[in-house]
């Protein structure tokens, strides 16, 4: 039981660093970007590769986080600049990026089991003791994961986060005030997409491969945890909203995690996770249904 | 001083629905004048904001402020200078941002939207003293979005935010249409007296006639893209709504409103 639990958590935080990458694009831009399931490979073909070459693990998370922002400013450039719909635009760079990560990988998979990781190095092995080991993959993630948080947090209060959440919320005004909105969403998307990439790098080597399957897909669950998360916790205005989608992504995996327990194959896994994502947004619907009704 | 020259624009060009608006229109505004601009519906009065701020490209004709040609400068930076209100209350404001979040937004107007705090702690109390002149107590809702207020408050707030930052132009566009005529009576005033205390060249498009002929110091009538009534001046000051009524609804008659 615990293991599954573990397992849960380790998956639900993982997952949750895209899911606010997600966050940013989705509620915050307004923007359908779908370029996360070619940016969240990215970052494991492209830390795959790096850990192979003996490149410390800590710094790949680094990198995957400056690539992914560049492959999101590539979405925002085809859109703002050459004035392709903001859906299409996602699907042009995650279509490329599926062969571009075929090509930084070498292949479909790429292993790194018995390389040194961000969970298992000779300075882990030092400092922490054998009985915390179970709990090492959870407590490094959710270090991670509140550091993300935390550091989104900051950013969306600076004069530049207070742009990005205008430009979502009332483009007009970022023109009234002199800016260039083009520019802010060419930001937000590459925010949007380091933070997708990040957590493909750590996705990566939690799992000890790369692997071009882990793609497709990702967006959705990106957009479960999202909308799980902002729905559930959305009267509760102690909890801010970077803290509900974390909520909203253990809660997705959870349900996932339940469903093949009980027999689903894994094979079975994108069905279970889109029809899922399909109950919640029926649900989601339905509770704005009865609002309505009631007002 | 801002001139627009033998401007012409055309909708739908090339096709059957081609329509001239403007055909070699020319209008210009000195200092510190206060235009107001009636016209029936379709007669340019929003194409020609739309024009002064770039919103839309022109087919031919200059725009220039102070003799300097802005014609091809895009919006945004046009927008530098200019303070614009819309006739929709929500155009003005983020509704998912706090009072507080909107006033520090519009006070970084011109300067860097860069990494340091969103809000400046010490410009809050005036932020609060700004909000105060609204009289309809918005300095103590300081943390609630600005989505859940009314739309005459949220045009009260869009007022005092587009002239928060040293502008030249203040752009109405029908800013009042929107909202009941006590709130919209409150909103002409707070208009009226931002205008005078910041010496803005102000041109305002309004439905309103007793308004176009109480505030401002030029009045201008727009039919089918020529202006057909211009008066500045003591001409202004002693015009009557009874005067200009008679030319509207010979106009509103000749397009079968």
């Amino acid at each position: 039981m615990l293991t599954i639990l573990l397992g849960v958590l380790v998956e639900g935080f993982a997952y949750a660093i895209m899911a606010l990458g997600v966050y940013i694009t989705y509620k915050i831009l307004d923007f359908p970007d779908l370029s996360v399931d070619g940016t969240f490979p990215l970052g494991g073909a492209v830390t795959a590769v790096l850990i192979i070459a003996g490149v410390n693990p800590l710094l790949t998370l680094f990198i995957s986080f400056i690539i992914g922002g560049i492959a999101g400013m590539i979405t925002g450039i085809i859109h703002v600049k050459f004035k392709v719909r903001d859906l299409l635009s996602g699907i042009i760079v995650m279509t490329a990026l599926y062969s571009i990560n075929l090509r930084i990988a070498g292949k479909a998979n790429l292993p790194i089991f018995s390389r040194e990781s961000i969970f298992e190095n000779a300075f882990l092995a030092r400092i922490i003791p054998e009985g915390l080991n179970p709990f090492l993959d959870t407590i490094i993630l959710l270090i991670i994961v509140v550091i993300m948080k935390l550091l989104l947090d900051l950013y969306l209060n600076t004069k530049s986060g207070y742009l990005l959440r205008s430009v979502g919320d009332n483009e007009t005004l970022v023109t009234s005030l002199a800016i260039d909105k083009g520019t802010v969403k060419i930001i937000g998307l590459a925010l949007a997409n380091a933070f997708a990439a990040l957590a493909g790098s750590i996705y990566a080597q939690k799992s000890g491969f790369f692997d071009i399957s882990m793609g497709p897909g990702a967006i959705v669950i990106g957009l479960a945890s999202v909308i799980i998360g902002t729905n559930l916790l959305k009267r509760n205005s102690a909890v801010k909203a970077t803290t509900a989608v974390i909520i909203g992504s253990v809660i997705y995996k959870a349900c996932v995690s339940f469903a093949i327990s009980l027999g689903m194959a894994p094979s079975d896994l994108k069905l279970i996770t889109s029809v899922l994502f399909l109950i919640i947004l029926i649900l989601g619907n339905d509770r704005k249904r009865k609002v309505k009704a009631n007002a | 001083m801002l001139e627009l020259r033998n401007i012409s624009k055309y909708y739908n060009p090339g096709t059957v629905n081609e329509m001239c608006l403007f055909d070699h229109f020319n209008f210009s505004v000195g200092d510190q004048e206060f235009v107001s601009v009636v016209g029936s519906n379709g007669s340019g009065k929003t194409s020609m904001l739309n024009i002064i701020c770039g919103s839309i490209p022109v087919d031919n004709g200059t725009i220039a402020i102070n003799g300097t040609d802005i014609t091809g400068m895009p919006e945004f930076k046009r927008l530098k200078r200019i303070g614009r209100v819309y006739q929709n209350p929500a155009m003005g404001t983020c509704p998912n941002m706090t009072i507080l979040e909107n006033m520090s937004l519009a006070d970084n107007k011109g300067k860097s939207f860069n990494l340091k705090w969103g809000t400046d702690k010490n410009r809050i109390d005036f932020y609060r003293d700004r909000l105060k002149i609204l009289n309809l107590g918005l300095e103590d809702k300081l943390q609630i979005p600005v989505g859940s207020l009314s739309g005459g408050q949220r045009q009260a707030m869009a007022m005092l935010m587009s002239t928060m930052t040293p502008i030249e132009f203040l752009i109405l566009d029908e800013h009042t249409a929107a909202l009941d005529p006590k709130t919209a009576d409150l909103i002409m005033e707070l208009t009226d007296k931002i205008v005078r205390e910041k010496h803005l060249t102000t041109i305002m498009v309004t439905h309103n006639l007793r308004y176009a002929v109480k505030y401002g110091s030029r009045l201008i009538m727009m039919h089918r893209g020529e202006i057909v009534i211009d008066r500045a001046g003591d001409a202004k000051k002693s015009l009557k709504i009874e005067n200009i009524l008679d030319k509207f609804n010979e106009i509103s008659i000749e397009c079968g409103n």
